[in-house]
C-alpha cells in the first residue's frame, strides 16, 4: 500500500483556456521542490501525485510543497486498487493511527468523491457503508457529521486514494507566472511580507536593497541577504541589489530642508529601483508601504513618493495594521530576521520633525535646487553590487 | 589592516599556534591516560600550571584551568556562594564589572543574597575606604575587577585587600583578572581568587585559569571526570594549555619592554587625540591607568558611524555602546563613570598589543581628525 502525495490546486481552477500553460509551471515548481525525493511527478484529474517518496521523507515533501504557490492543500493518501474490501482494509489501518493519537476514542465522518464512473458504488453508497464497517470495527469510534475529528476521505480515481490528512498551501498562482517586479527590501517587518504576497500572486521579484555604510553595518547587510534568502524559499532564488546609497543621502541632507529629508530618501529611492527594475525587466515596483504607519507613509507623503515612480507600485500592506503584517511575517518565517536590531543605525537621516503632509511642488523645487541630482542617482546606480540568493541559504 | 581591538581579543602568536599544533596532531593523547606518551602531556600541562601559578606568587596547586574567563568567575563567585550557610549573606562587588561578573551577581541577588554594588569615581577606581564601610560580617565575598576593559583603569589591589581583611578577614577576595594579567607586572597578588584568559594575550579562544589560594571553599564548577582536582571537570584542554604557556613564556621575556612599548603608543595616541576639537578622555588619565587601553568620546559623532567608516579604513577599533536601537546610547560601564548620552554614544575604544607601531597610532589619529570634519557636518536635527 503506497503512500502518494495528493496535491490539489487553487484558483488555477478559473482559467480558461490558458490553464494548461499555469498547469506546467505549477508541475515544474512541484517537480523541482520534490527533486531531491526522487517523487515522480503526474497530472491527473483536478490534482497532481507525487510517487515514489520514501516514508521517512513524507514529511519533508509536504514542508516544501507548502512553500509552493499554486497549491491549495496537500494530502498524504494511500493508494490502493479500487477494490471495496481493499478501501475497507486500508480506511481501518488509517482510523487505528488516529484512534490511538486521541487515547481510543473520536468521532468521524467519511467523505467520498467518484469521478470513476465505472465504480460500481456512487459517493452515497461509499460512505455509510464505510462508516458501517469502521464502527464495526471499532467501538471507540462515534460519527459526527458537523464536526468530526477525524475526516475520512475516500476518492475514486485513477485508482482509490485514502487519507486522514489535508495540509494547507499557500494557495495563490504559480511562481513568476505573471512577469516580475522589484521589491524594495529594507531590512524592517513589512518589505519582506510586501514582498511575499506578491510573489504569492505570480510575480517573480528582484529586490532592492539601499545600504547607507557606515550609517549602517555589515551585519545589516547581512540581515538583509538572509531577509531576500528567506524569501528566495519560496521560488528557489531571487536577486538581491545591493544599492550604495550614503553619498545620495549624504547630498539630500546637506542641500535640503531638514524636514523634507525622509521624503526625499524616499522619492530618491523609488528612481533608482524603477531604473535598476526596468534593466532587469521588472514591470512593477514593489514597496512595504501601509497607510498612516510613519511619517513617510501619510496619503500626502505616498502621493510624493508615488510621482516619483513611472511604473506602477504594487503596495499589498497598504490597509493592514502592523499587527497583521507582523502576523504574517511570522507565519512566512521572517519576523525573527527582521527584529534583529542591526537597522537604522542612525537616525542622523531620519528628521526630528518631518513633515507629515508634504507639497508635490515645494519637494520638487528642492530636488531642482540639486544641480547634479540625476548624477547622484546615476552614480549610486553604478555603484550596486548583486547577488543571486538561495533560498537554500536560509536558515532557520 | 590596523587592528586596535586587541582587549576584544589578540592574534594567536606563532609559537602558541606551534603549540597547539603540536599537541593537536602529534602528542594529542589524554593527559589522564595511564600510558607514557599520555604522561609526557601531563607533564607538558603541569609545567605550564607551574609557571603561570609562580607569575602570581602561587602554588601549582592553586591554579586550575579553565575555558576562559567567563568560566573563571563563575566558578570563583558561583562555587564560593554555594558553599555558604548563610543564605543572606553579602556579596560585594562594583557597577563597571564585565558581564561574567556582573550577570553573576544580579543571578545572586535573584536567590536572595545581599549583593552590593559599589560605584567608581569617574576614573574608574573603587575608593578602598568605601570598600571597607560595604564589608560586614555577613560578606562571603568581593569582587573588583584589575583592570577595566573599556577604559582601563587600574585597581590598588592591595588597598582593597588591606581593606577588606581589616572588617573581615574570613571574606574572599576575587579579581576579574582578564584584562591585567600580562599588561601589569607579573607578581604575587593579595587575592584570593584570580581569573585569567589566554586569548586576551595572544593564546588561543577557549583557554584561561582561575587562581584559587589554599583557604577558599569552592564548590568547583562543572561535574565530571573529576579533572582540575574537581574543580573543573572535563577533558583536559592540554593544547590550549600548552599554547597559553607558550605565548605566557613570550609575554614573561619581553615583558618590561611590552608594557613600556605599548605605554608610549598609548601616550602618543591620545597626544594625538586630545588635541583634536571636542574629543574627551574617558575614564582614568593616559599616563594612569592600563597601558593598553584608551577611551575617548568624539562629540557629535556617533561612535558605531565612526568604527565602520575607520573599519572601511582597514582600522578595527570598539565602541562600548551599541547603535542598534534596542540599546542606544546605554552603556553600563561607561555609565558608572558618568560617561553618558552624547558622550557615551560618541566613545571609542582603542586595546593595543605590543605589535602595535606608532606610524599606525599616526595614521588612526590622521584618519579620524579627516573622518571627523566629515561626519560632524551630519548630525541628527
Amino acid at each position: 500500500m503506497a503512500n502518494v502525495l495528493l496535491i490539489r490546486y487553487g484558483e488555477i481552477h478559473l482559467k480558461g483556456q490558458n490553464r494548461g500553460f499555469f498547469l506546467r509551471l505549477l508541475k515544474e515548481d512541484i517537480a523541482a521542490a520534490l527533486e531531491e525525493f526522487g517523487a515522480e511527478v503526474t497530472l491527473g484529474q483536478g490534482r497532481y501525485y507525487a510517487s515514489g517518496i520514501a516514508d521517512s521523507c513524507l514529511a519533508a515533501a509536504v514542508d516544501h510543497l507548502t512553500r509552493i504557490f499554486g497549491i491549495w492543500s496537500v494530502s498524504v493518501a494511500k493508494e490502493v486498487d479500487k477494490e471495496f474490501s481493499v478501501i475497507c482494509e486500508t480506511a481501518a489501518a488509517l482510523m487505528q493511527e488516529e484512534l490511538a493519537k486521541r487515547g481510543g476514542s473520536c468521532t468521524f465522518k467519511v467523505f467520498a468523491r467518484r469521478s470513476d464512473k465505472n465504480f460500481p458504488m456512487t459517493s452515497n453508497e461509499i460512505c455509510p457503508e464505510l462508516g458501517h464497517v469502521l464502527l464495526e470495527r471499532f467501538p471507540g469510534l462515534s460519527v459526527d457529521v458537523k464536526e468530526p475529528e477525524v475526516s475520512l476521505s475516500v476518492e475514486i480515481r485513477e485508482r482509490a486514494y485514502v487519507y486522514t490528512n489535508e495540509i494547507m498551501g499557500p494557495g495563490g498562482m504559480p511562481a513568476g507566472s505573471n512577469g516580475k517586479a522589484a521589491l524594495l527590501l529594507s531590512g524592517g517587518i513589512d518589505s519582506p511580507v510586501a514582498g511575499y504576497m506578491m510573489m504569492k500572486r505570480g510575480l517573480e521579484l528582484e529586490c532592492v536593497h539601499f545600504h547607507s555604510f557606515p550609517y549602517t553595518s555589515e551585519r545589516a547587510r547581512d540581515k538583509v541577504v538572509s531577509l531576500a534568502a528567506l524569501l528566495a524559499r519560496y521560488c528557489g532564488t531571487v536577486k538581491l541589489h545591493i544599492v550604495h546609497f550614503t553619498d545620495v543621502q549624504l547630498a539630500l541632507y546637506e542641500r535640503c530642508p531638514a524636514d523634507q529629508t525622509t521624503i526625499l530618501i524616499r522619492r530618491a529611492m523609488m528612481r533608482i529601483a524603477e531604473s535598476i527594475a526596468r534593466k532587469n525587466g521588472c514591470k512593477a515596483l514593489v514597496t512595504g508601504e501601509s497607510v498612516g504607519q510613519v511619517a513617510s507613509q501619510t496619503l500626502d507623503s505616498l502621493v510624493v513618493t508615488d510621482n516619483a515612480a513611472n511604473m506602477p507600485v504594487f503596495r499589498p500592506c497598504i490597509g493592514m495594521d502592523k499587527y497583521e503584517i507582523m502576523d504574517i511575517a511570522r507565519r512566512i518565517g521572517t519576523y525573527e530576521t527582521s527584529i534583529l536590531p542591526y537597522e537604522d543605525c542612525c537616525t542622523i537621516f531620519t528628521p526630528r520633525h518631518p513633515v507629515t503632509h508634504p507639497k508635490l511642488d515645494r519637494i520638487q523645487k528642492s530636488e531642482r535646487a540639486i544641480d547634479d541630482y540625476e548624477r547622484l542617482l546615476q552614480e549610486a546606480i553604478e555603484k550596486t553590487e548583486t547577488l543571486v540568493v538561495s533560498g537554500s541559504q536560509a536558515s532557520g | 589592516m590596523i587592528y586596535l581591538d586587541n582587549s576584544a581579543t589578540t592574534r594567536v602568536s606563532a609559537g602558541a599556534a606551534a603549540a597547539a599544533r603540536h599537541y593537536m596532531t602529534e602528542e594529542f593523547f589524554n593527559p589522564s591516560a595511564m600510558y607514557a606518551p599520555a604522561v609526557q602531556v601531563e607533564r607538558e600541562v603541569e609545567r605550564v600550571r607551574a609557571e603561570l601559578a609562580a607569575s602570581l606568587g602561587a602554588k601549582p596547586s592553586e591554579l586550575y584551568f579553565t575555558s576562559g574567563g567567563t568560566e573563571s568567575d563563575n566558578i570563583a563567585i558561583l562555587g564560593t556562594a554555594s558553599v555558604q550557610r548563610d543564605p543572606h549573606a553579602r556579596y560585594i562587588t562594583t557597577e563597571m564589572e564585565h558581564p561574567a561578573v556582573y550577570n553573576v551577581f544580579l543571578a545572586l541577588a535573584r536567590t536572595g543574597a545581599d549583593v552590593v554594588f559599589l560605584k567608581p569615581d569617574s576614573a574608574g577606581r573603587i575608593d578602598p575606604a568605601a570598600l571597607a564601610e560595604a564589608v560586614n560580617e555577613r560578606t562571603a565575598l568581593v569582587s573588583v575587577m584589575h583592570v577595566n576593559n573599556e577604559f582601563g583603569s587600574v585597581q590598588d589591589l592591595a588597598a582593597l585587600s588591606s581593606a577588606i581583611a581589616a572588617k573581615n578577614p574570613e571574606t574572599y577576595f576575587h579579581s576579574d583578572g582578564v584584562q591585567g594579567f600580562g599588561k601589569l607586572p607579573f607578581g604575587p597578588l593579595p587575592v584570593d581568587l584570580y581569573s585569567i584568559s589566554g586569548h586576551k594575550f595572544h593564546a588561543p579562544k577557549g583557554i584561561g585559569a582561575l587562581l584559587m589560594k589554599k583557604r577558599v571553599k569552592n564548590a568547583g564548577g562543572q561535574l565530571g571526570g573529576g579533572q582540575e582536582r574537581g574543580v573543573r571537570s572535563g577533558t583536559t584542554n592540554a593544547s590550549g594549555i600548552a599554547a597559553m604557556g607558550a605565548a605566557f613564556e613570550e609575554l614573561r621575556a619581553a615583558e618590561a619592554e611590552n608594557l613600556r612599548h605599548m605605554r608610549e603608543l598609548k601616550l602618543l595616541l591620545a597626544n594625538y587625540l586630545l588635541s583634536l576639537p571636542d574629543v574627551l578622555l574617558n575614564g582614568p588619565k593616559a599616563e594612569e591607568g592600563a597601558p593598553h587601553i584608551l577611551n575617548c568620546s568624539f562629540l557629535g559623532v556617533r561612535g558605531e558611524v565612526l568604527l565602520h567608516a575607520l573599519e572601511e579604513r582597514g582600522i578595527y577599533v570598539s565602541t562600548g555602546s551599541a547603535c542598534s536601537s534596542h540599546k542606544k546610547g546605554k552603556n553600563r560601564v561607561l555609565a558608572s563613570i558618568g560617561v553618558e548620552g552624547e558622550r557615551a554614544e560618541g566613545a571609542i575604544r582603542f586595546s593595543l598589543s605590543a605589535e602595535n607601531t606608532p606610524e599606525e597610532m599616526a595614521r588612526t589619529a590622521g584618519e579620524i581628525s579627516n573622518l571627523l570634519g566629515v561626519l560632524r557636518r551630519f548630525r541628527r536635527r
